[in-house]
């Protein structure tokens, strides 16, 4: 048996296009982030853009070596690359290097890396590879929803260890793979509700949650027929939501330390905290509302310059593109952001062996996290989280992680050709 | 089917979201002009506003500490455009070596960017800030800041008031970001103790600037911006002429003085000497200046009335009569013999044998050895180690061999050693009170600083209980700030032992050893004390309160290898004492001008350096 060769027929090539076209406005507007007009050359490697310019080869490089790659391999290897991933991420907790208060970086022969990157694919082609093995079912086998909770579980930990919140939370994700493998709707649909619940206990006085609770409830069971198991099943849940609420509420007056009452007050937006990050987003809302309409303009925006110290190429790059390119310009890269989401989502649910379409799935919802958390942040949506925005933000690791990851299943999605002519 | 619905439900969630986020592109870029109109290139910029330092003045509304402007040059650096080095060099008075160098410097601090203002050069003197105002428009990026430092009204009071100094990384990290680079902070005395009432509090202006750092106007209508609050006065306790006179007679000598207001505990006057000059420790020398008080062989930064031990010898005297009293092996009428001393511990010629209340007079080794001996070795002990805790307790309740807890910097424990001590040393039940005899008498082991001898005075004048000696007696404006500084420490000792010992202090000033002392038409307990040092001569000592009756101050002098304590700490403390409560000292010249003269050091510290 040779190695199947995807043919460029099976490439898919409107995910490729968007690739291009995303990691070039992301050069580009790293490259108007820092630009300086002393100093204009983009293939200026001491500069953020030159750098970035380095590793754009690098990734495209490693990505195309992905599509020559026998698409069994990355089946066959799914366990051994977790398993890489996960010991450079111990490696880190041993022997890492601290950048910026943050101790997820490890230097191997002048390179920084940043192993917590490469640890999102890892863990998509071991979940994947997990859940499609013979005889699992996440829906209904208890064993296997534990053992699949593990393997997301295992590299969450250790990056929390390095004092990463926001490349831990991105594990989340994988809650949407797993509510396509079967975890319930009402799950997903508990556990935001929860989320708000806690939210709303922070912000209200728990009193009135708990009467608005009782309201619905009511309301709720005047509208709907009543059986007693469902009069039972509607109390018992508002009792335990106002117990919940009263727990929360009273965990906050008096177990925090005051300064930790003040961190989530400035995250729920109850205080603001204009000093440290609270700056930067100021920042960012000024920058992104003075792009007005039209944008000032490629290399215009000095609004942003130099200002934003350091994220304003990595965090917070999408600033750049809101002043310069304007509610139109940032219109677009927002709907071509959905475009690539829907085209991984079509291009996942038609793949016919159960590990492409896993991993397919993890592409999605990885993609998808960073997007609501980044671009959230950086309209003063979301609280302030560093993660960078998949193929635009300034940084090395980030951008080769998300190419290989991405390449992978353009890899694994480029076979499906090969799998249908087998089956006819 | 049931897969495809999920695939449209995530696909819904993934919509939600980008809707959300287009509504609020729309709102921030097109609806509120809010940000529009800071469309000009504009930066959001935080401007610190410094509020002013508390000023410092003495008990009686005299004004002692005040603030300064200083002028920094700053740059922001961004914005040098067609530098004329020379020129520039000129005005400063540098080399174009320096330039380079400062500027290599600034670029390597903590948080440098070029558009942010950093500080060029600190604390420029008038004339220079004069000649480069003239010239301001030709050397864009720099400009002038205009900051606040310390100056002192006096040339005394250096020790109590301390000083400030530029903040510390140890302190930038340990404020949490609230100090800067450059800031100032206070490092000894009042100025450290009470920084955050003297500091008050900074506060945050956010301007939008255009691209040439030019002022576009607030933020959000200052919205976020915070108001600085102001220090707050304080008022020391301190005695400003009483200060000035305690240097002045100290002016030469080594040594301490510290006076107390008895009823109150506030400190009436702290003089360590040698002193130095608060104003030497201000502007752009203060760092040189600093570093050559730090050489000085004589220590002039040495903190003598808090930190440094002395034996106590003659206090102790006091305190052992008192205890024996309290431990009933002593009465007023107790006699003991005294043939030029008691085992190895010599004494002076006097009439013998006497009871207690001469015996303070005359000061007797012998008897207060016996005073000693009988309790620690009190029957009513199975051992001499219990009898001995029990003096131990006694002493302790005076406020001896442990931090006081005064409001100042870099306060001593002295050192009253416990019985673990002697065991440690002797065996655990192989010693008595022969083997320690020589702490009947306040030598040995013994170290007591002046301010705790002077609180021991003050504790004798209350007739049994101490006040926390305090150096501040309001703070903006409101009086006794500090409620630990009204609790009454009683000591151990019954009220009713206290009128014979005070007795015998007060014969020690009308015909005893400190006749020398004494002032008409002023009752006056004290006692003289010579403290044995092992290095060179001894330490001529004096402690007193007055009037006996309704004690207004006690004081306790420290004159380092001075010899007799007649001689010289109780004529010092004599003149203090007139001044404090007549408001002049001027009644006995003779013995003025004998203080004066007296040069202990053998070295010339003129008095230009301290008084005006
Ligand atoms: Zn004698």
């Amino acid at each position: 048996m040779t190695p199947q060769q995807p043919k460029p027929s099976s490439i898919d090539w409107i995910t490729l296009l968007l690739y291009f076209l995303f990691i070039t406005i992301g050069l580009l507007s790293v490259y108007a982030s820092v630009y300086k007009e002393t100093n204009p050359h983009i293939w200026d490697t001491t500069q953020n853009y030159g750098k970035q310019l380095i590793w754009i080869g690098i990734s495209v490089f490693i990505g195309m070596l992905i599509l020559l790659i026998d698409e069994k391999f990355f089946f066959a290897f799914a366990y051994p690359i977790y398993g890489i991933t996960i010991f450079m991420l111990l490696l880190v907790l041993v022997a890492g290097t601290t950048v910026k208060g943050s101790s997820s970086w490890i230097e191997i022969g002048g390179f920084r890396m940043q192993p917590a990157e490469f640890a999102k694919f890892g863990t998509a082609l071991a979940i994947a590879k997990y859940l499609s093995g013979y005889n699992k079912d996440f829906a209904k086998k208890r064993l296997d929803q534990y053992i699949s909770i593990a393997i997301i579980l295992a590299p969450m930990v250790i990056i929390l260890l390095q004092n990463e919140t926001g490349s831990t939370l991105v594990f989340f994700s994988f809650v949407f793979v797993l509510y396509r493998e079967g975890l319930p709707g009402w799950i997903l649909f508990a556990g935001f509700m929860l989320a708000i619940l806690g939210v709303l206990a922070l912000l209200i006085k728990p009193l009135y949650i708990i009467i608005g609770l009782v309201v619905l409830a009511g309301i709720f069971l005047l509208l709907v027929r009543r059986t007693k198991a469902l009069i039972f099943l509607t109390i018992g849940v508002v009792v335990v939501s106002s117990f919940l609420v009263g727990s929360i509420d009273y965990a906050f007056q008096n177990i925090l330390q005051n300064h930790q009452r003040t961190r989530i007050n400035v995250l729920l937006g109850k205080e603001v905290d204009i000093k440290g990050a609270g700056y930067n987003v100021q920042q960012s809302k000024i920058a992104i509302g003075s792009g007005g309409f039209w944008g000032k303009g490629f290399l215009q925006g000095t609004q942003n310059k130099f200002r934003f110290v350091p994220e304003q190429s990595t965090d917070f790059i999408f600033c750049t593109i809101g002043e310069e390119y304007g509610f139109l310009g940032s219109s677009i890269f927002i709907i071509l952001y959905m475009v690539m989401l829907w085209r991984l989502l079509v291009m996942a649910e038609r793949q016919r062996q159960k590990f492409n379409r896993i991993y397919g799935y993890s592409v999605v919802s990885i993609l998808f996290f960073h997007f609501l958390i980044n671009v959230g942040m950086t309209l003063g949506l979301m609280p302030v989280i560093g993660i960078p925005l998949p193929f635009f933000s300034y940084g090395g690791s980030a951008l080769l992680s998300f190419t290989i990851l991405l390449f992978i299943f353009i890899r694994l999605d480029a076979n499906r050709v090969n799998e249908l002519k087998n089956f006819d | 089917m049931d897969k495809k619905k999920k695939q449209k439900t995530l696909l819904i969630i993934f919509i939600s979201v980008a809707f959300i986020y287009l509504c609020r592109l729309f709102y921030l870029q097109i609806v509120d002009d809010s940000y529009f109109l800071s469309a000009q290139n504009n930066v959001l910029q935080e401007q610190t506003i410094y509020p002013a330092r508390g000023l410092i003045y003495d008990r009686n509304g005299e004004l002692l500490v005040y603030n300064d402007a200083i002028y920094d040059l700053s740059v922001m650096p961004e914005q040098i455009k067609n530098l004329d080095t020379l020129a520039f060099c000129e005005v400063l008075g540098i080399t174009k070596d320096d330039f380079i160098k400062k500027f290599d410097k600034m670029k390597k601090q903590k948080g440098y960017a070029p558009w942010k203002p950093a500080v060029f050069e600190r604390q420029i003197t008038i004339p220079t800030y004069a000649a480069f105002q003239e010239k301001l428009y030709d050397f864009q990026g720099f400009f002038v800041e205009v900051r606040t430092d310390r100056k002192y009204q006096h040339n005394n009071a250096a020790h109590v008031m301390g000083y400030i100094g530029e903040v510390t990384d140890r302190d930038i990290e340990k404020s949490e970001g609230y100090y800067r680079m450059g800031d100032f902070i206070g490092i000894s005395g009042v100025e450290r103790t009470y920084e955050k009432e003297l500091g008050g509090k900074k506060g945050t202006r956010y301007v939008l600037v255009d691209s040439k750092s030019r002022s576009q106007g607030r933020y959000k209508n200052g919205e976020f911006d915070t108001a600085a609050v102001a220090g707050q006065n304080i008022n020391l306790s301190i005695d400003y002429k009483l200060q000035e006179l305690g240097e002045l007679l100290m002016l030469n000598k080594t040594g301490s003085i510290v006076a107390i207001e008895p009823q109150t505990g506030e400190i009436l006057s702290l003089v360590s000497s040698p002193a130095y000059n608060p104003n030497l420790l201000i502007g752009r020398d203060r760092g040189n200046k600093y570093m050559e008080l730090l050489r000085d062989p004589m220590k002039p930064l040495f903190n003598r009335p808090l930190s440094a031990p002395y034996p106590p010898g003659s206090i102790f005297k006091i305190l052992m009569a008192l205890t024996g009293q309290q431990e009933k092996v002593l009465n007023p009428a107790t006699t003991y013999g005294c043939h030029h001393g008691y085992m190895f511990v010599g004494c002076h010629p006097h009439g013998s044998p006497l009871p207690l209340r001469p015996a303070i007079a005359v000061s007797c080794n012998a008897y207060f050895c016996q005073v000693y001996r009988s309790i620690v070795n009190n029957p009513k002990y199975p051992h001499a180690e219990d009898a001995y805790n029990s003096f131990y307790k006694h002493i302790a309740s005076f406020g001896l061999g442990k931090k006081l807890g005064v409001d100042l910097y870099g306060e001593g424990n002295g050192f009253l050693p416990p019985a673990t001590y002697y065991d440690k040393i002797y065996g655990r039940y192989r010693w008595q009170a022969t083997t320690t005899i020589s702490l009947g008498i306040g030598q040995g082991e013994l170290g007591i600083t002046p301010i705790q001898m002077a609180n021991a005075t003050a504790t004798v004048a209350n007739r049994g209980y101490y006040i926390t000696p305090h150096i501040v007696k309001k703070i903006g404006g409101k009086t006794n700030p500090n409620p630990q500084f009204n609790k009454k420490n009683w000591t151990t000792i019954d009220t009713s032992y206290f009128p014979i010992v005070i007795e015998g202090m007060q014969d020690v000033v009308e015909r005893g050893t400190a006749y020398i002392a004494r002032i008409p038409g002023i009752s006056m307990a004290g006692k003289t004390g010579t403290a044995q040092n092992p290095h060179g001569k001894d330490h001529s000592v004096f402690f007193a309160f007055a009037p006996v009756d309704n004690p207004k101050i006690a004081i306790a002098v420290v004159v380092e290898n001075a010899g007799f304590g007649a001689t010289w700490a109780a004529p010092i403390a004599s003149l203090m004492i007139e001044q404090y409560l007549t408001g002049k000292h001027n009644t006995r010249p003779h013995l003025k001008e004998n203080m004066l003269k007296g040069n202990l050091n053998h070295r010339n510290d003129t008095a230009a350096t301290k008084t005006k």
